[in-house]
């Protein structure tokens, strides 16, 4: 009797456990619902992947297609004519791209010194690690930073300062073509110095991902034939982060070329062709700013035109510096 | 020796040239041109430091003063008004970036997902990341030109509508590539377990992958939402501005001009009133303050714990 009632005990508890165990579907393998989820997930996330292709062409293809009646009008001579004039119906764009172009390599030159002489700093052991830490995010914060509120700061605090220094430069060397004329307010000088400061983290911030790109034993090497620090860096680490650098350049180059708001209120819009560092000038992208909100549909066409001009000109500098990049990033690694 | 005095050196060499100089000093012509190279770069790093502290401390003199309750809740004022804020152009920020957050998040996870996971070498993938590159350095004015040319043409007229859309196109790479990157660092280890598992790729991504890189992707997304923020350029010609609030009660006016904060900005920058420039003052310090605590946050969110 004794048995069987302990039998039975034994029977009811088992029944318990199984009713209170954890549901033995935790090590199922996925039903057939989770298998049209994964199916359903992944062809979501290829369209998504889609999507990110065909917005670049799309962008393409709706700027060249209204832009196709100027095209048509004005053909290829846009591109070298310097009138710009609405009621006329007469179109070029030649001071713009000039604008454009020389803005940008003004401000390369300034940014990318400071840019690179920056990049050195901080990743050659000039300043303890957690300053340089902080020197970096400085550097960052320079590129958030609005662009407009660049241009009202250069506005009100860059063209004033640099106004007597300019007048004083043409008095003394106005016989040189860059300081041809006086700057009488907004002018190509405090934009390239305000368009190289939006540049410099850009800059700053490639270079420091070539230089650290050198493996360290190559440093050590040099300090182990008795370089000082900066002929370390001078003959050693310079050249062989070169690539990386000029691919920064590039870059930063392809982003000044597009920057507007900052040129747009700064540069004067002027569509004349100077030398002068301190005369009005134009640019592409301040022309686009400027003249988009208040055109007629001819206009718009001539815009679009005037787009696509801009479009390929980034377009082009850009896959320069992504393939000088990826050479640099290839050569190294297979060092 | 080399801790003879430099007499006793030089004469030592003169009589016996194998014992070389090793003593180190300022004055020798390569020493001296390390120190001035190095001062250089000091003085070329804090010049470059230099504007970013007189942007602020500018914005702070000139924009705080006005920076109050009234501000937020009024509206633009015309001419020669007096007073007046810029809370429409607030409301209109925050609308067209959520706008564009809505497009540019989804569309941009769902990209960076599959890049780094599903199909890493195809040849979708390498034309979605060489569109995603090239969109990185796409000059901004050309989203605008882009929502121009498929909103403001088909709809007939100026939106908020607009204005997200040509947002969107601008966040939509840093989401991308940042959420890519971030899907990448999640270690291998971590993945091929729950593959051992037996999960289904969905369940991957979703329970393992996904949660692990939620701080990068959260990185991307706000610094995307930050740039997109301050643009100007695109919003000039696609939402226009304006002087009214967006929202009609709960109902917000979606397809008519509306202000932004960048463009409100803009165009005060050019009156000739002193009422408009301060408040130009004072919106560039809302807008940089927000555009900075979003980067900080970015950055906290961001760290590895």
């Amino acid at each position: 009797m004794r048995l069987i009632a302990h039998l039975e005990r034994a029977r009811a508890m088992k029944v318990m456990a199984q009713r209170s165990a954890p549901s033995p579907t935790i090590s199922a393998p996925p039903s057939r619902w989770d298998y049209a989820l994964d199916r359903g997930f992944r062809l979501i996330a290829r369209v998504g992947t889609w999507l990110v292709v065909i917005l670049l062409a799309a962008i393409v293809w709706e700027i060249g297609r209204r832009a196709a009646g100027a095209m048509g009008r004005y053909g290829l001579h846009f591109l070298v004519s310097t009138t710009w004039d609405v009621g006329r119906q007469q179109f070029g764009v030649l001071p713009h791209i000039w604008g454009t172009l020389y803005s940008s390599l003004l401000a390369l030159a300034i940014g990318g010194v400071f840019g690179i002489a920056m990049a050195i700093f901080l990743t050659q052991d000039f300043l303890p690690p957690r300053l340089a830490h902080a020197f970096r995010v400085v550097v960052e914060l320079l590129a958030a930073i609005p662009s407009v509120v660049y241009g009202l700061w250069g506005l009100f605090v860059v063209v004033p300062l640099m106004r007597p220094l300019a007048d004083a430069a043409y008095q003394r060397f106005g016989w040189i073509p860059f300081f041809g004329t006086t700057l009488s307010g907004p002018g190509l000088a405090p934009a390239a110095l305000v368009l190289a400061i939006m540049i410099l983290p850009t800059v700053a911030a490639v270079s420091q991902d070539a230089l650290r790109l050198v493996p360290y034993r190559v440093k050590e090497a040099a300090y182990g034939m008795g370089t000082t620090k900066w002929e370390a860096i001078l003959k050693v680490l310079l050249p062989a982060a070169s690539t990386g650098i000029f691919g920064a350049l590039v870059l930063a180059f392809g982003r000044a070329l597009g920057e507007t708001m900052a040129l747009a209120m700064l540069i004067g819009n002027s569509n004349h062709i100077t030398l002068s560092l301190f005369a009005p000038a134009n640019t592409l992208a301040a022309l686009l700013a400027l003249n988009f909100p208040e055109a007629g549909p001819k206009e718009v066409e001539v815009l679009m035109y005037a787009s696509l001009v801009l479009l390929a000109i980034t377009l082009l500098v850009n896959f320069l510096g992504e393939a000088i990049m990826r050479r640099s990033a290839r050569r190294l690694a297979a060092r | 020796m080399s801790v003879a005095p430099p007499g006793a050196v030089a004469a030592a060499t003169s009589v016996a040239p194998s014992v070389a100089d090793l003593e180190r000093s300022w004055l020798e012509p390569r020493a001296l041109r390390s120190l001035l190279l190095t001062v250089a770069t000091w003085v070329a790093a804090l010049l470059a430091a230099v504007p970013l502290v007189s942007v602020l401390y500018r914005l702070i003199l000139s924009g705080a003063p006005r920076l109050g309750y009234a501000v937020f809740v009024e509206l633009p004022p015309a001419g020669f008004e007096q007073g007046g804020g810029f809370g429409n152009a607030v409301v209109g920020t925050i609308v067209m970036v959520g706008l564009a957050a809505l497009v540019a998040i989804p569309v941009g996870v769902l990209a960076a997902v599959f890049l780094a996971e599903f199909g890493p070498a195809s040849s979708l993938s390498r034309a979605a990341r060489f569109a995603a590159k090239t969109l990185t350095g796409f000059p901004s004015v050309l989203a605008g030109a882009f929502a121009y040319a498929t909103l403001v043409f088909v709809t007939g007229t100026y939106s908020a509508l607009a204005g997200g859309v040509a947002l969107a196109v601008l966040m939509l790479p840093t989401v991308i590539l940042t959420a890519e990157e971030a899907i990448k660092g999640v270690p291998r280890i971590t993945r091929d377990a729950a593959y051992g598992m037996g999960c289904t790729r969905t369940q991957v991504v979703w329970k393992v992958m996904l949660p692990t890189a939620l701080p990068g992707i959260l990185t991307g997304v706000m610094l995307g939402i930050a740039r997109a923020a301050g643009e100007t350029a695109p919003l000039l010609f696609t939402a226009l501005s304006s002087s009214y609030w967006l929202f009609e009660g709960w109902r917000p006016h979606l397809m008519q001009p509306t202000a932004s904060l960048a463009v409100l900005i803009y165009n005060f920058s050019g009156m000739p009133f002193e009422n408009q420039l301060e408040l130009a003052w004072t919106a560039s310090l809302v807008l940089v303050l927000m555009v900075l605590v979003i980067n900080v946050l970015s950055r906290l969110v961001g760290r590895r714990p």
